[in-house]
């Protein structure tokens, strides 16, 4: 995955290693919605614990990026932290251990891996259409509000969504990888 | 991704990553900041015995005397780092 940077995992890993700050804020960017929904959505974890279990993770991923063999694997390690730490605090909860627990909502695991290739895909689109998504379907704005805030016809909301779409389809069907279509 | 997917299907799986709470993420932005107050203030216990007795008497009043703020998950990290020297 490549973010304003253009950095790929691995690339950004390195400049993480260098001390580069962007690079960090940056990874912690292009990761915080995937832990999140790991954590909240995975493992429905209470605010509460949801939030150590957040920190957690960045501070390990930030204290422990040495330890990570293969700078390309960064997603699967970061998932992998986040499972075991979801794992640790419902085992404090309920006073078990860790390994006796399995990974229930599995299902929704498999889609949050999902969800994340489409987020993935969603990047390569225009900045327009990266908005009027994220607004819509993350954010749930309503049309009124993106309307007023991106001072565009409430009327032409949903066709422009339609539109982004189409072209989110597109990309992940491989039909038109660099949206080089016109922009939104 | 070979997987094909209706529009129907993309909102589905875009409402799944939602963003995390705006403090999570400034939280964890701000860690390396963080690390080397840690650091820092460990160093300093370290080498300063009467600092280090005042950290291990009242850690958060110590630490606010010399202008340190932090939050925590330092303070329970420094109590862990200080129990282990």
């Amino acid at each position: 995955m490549s973010g304003p940077s253009g950095f790929t995992d691995a690339e950004l890993v390195r400049a993480c290693r260098a001390g580069d700050a962007d690079a960090w804020n940056e990874l912690v960017e292009r990761y915080s919605r995937y832990v999140y929904a790991i954590a909240v959505r995975g493992f429905r974890l209470s605010d509460e614990d949801a939030e150590d279990v957040f920190q957690d993770v960045f501070t390990r991923i930030y204290t422990r990026l040495d330890s990570l063999r293969e700078d390309s694997a960064l997603r699967p390690w970061i998932a992998q932290l986040t499972r075991r730490r979801c794992l640790d605090a419902i085992a404090a909860r309920r006073e078990v251990p860790a390994e006796e627990l399995t990974e229930e909502g599995s299902t929704d695991l498999t889609e949050i891996e999902e969800a994340f290739e489409v987020r993935e895909a969603l990047t390569s689109l225009s900045g327009a259409c990266q908005d009027i998504l994220d607004r819509f379907f993350t954010r749930d704005q309503s049309y009124k509000t993106i309307s007023d805030e991106l001072e565009i016809p409430s009327g032409t909301i949903a066709s422009r969504i339609a539109r982004c779409l189409g072209r989110l389809r597109e990309t992940l069907e491989g039909r038109n990888p660099a949206d080089g279509g016109s922009r939104e | 991704m070979t997987r094909l997917h209706d529009e129907e299907r993309l909102g589905v799986l875009l409402r799944i990553l939602r963003p995390a709470p705006l403090g999570w993420v400034q939280a964890a932005q701000e860690l390396p900041g963080a690390r080397r107050t840690l650091d820092e203030i460990v160093s300093r216990a370290e080498a300063d015995i009467a600092f280090r007795a005042a950290l291990v008497a009242d850690l958060e009043q110590a630490l606010a005397a010399e202008g340190y703020e932090p939050d925590r998950r330092l303070l329970d990290e420094i109590r862990a780092r200080l129990g282990e020297n």
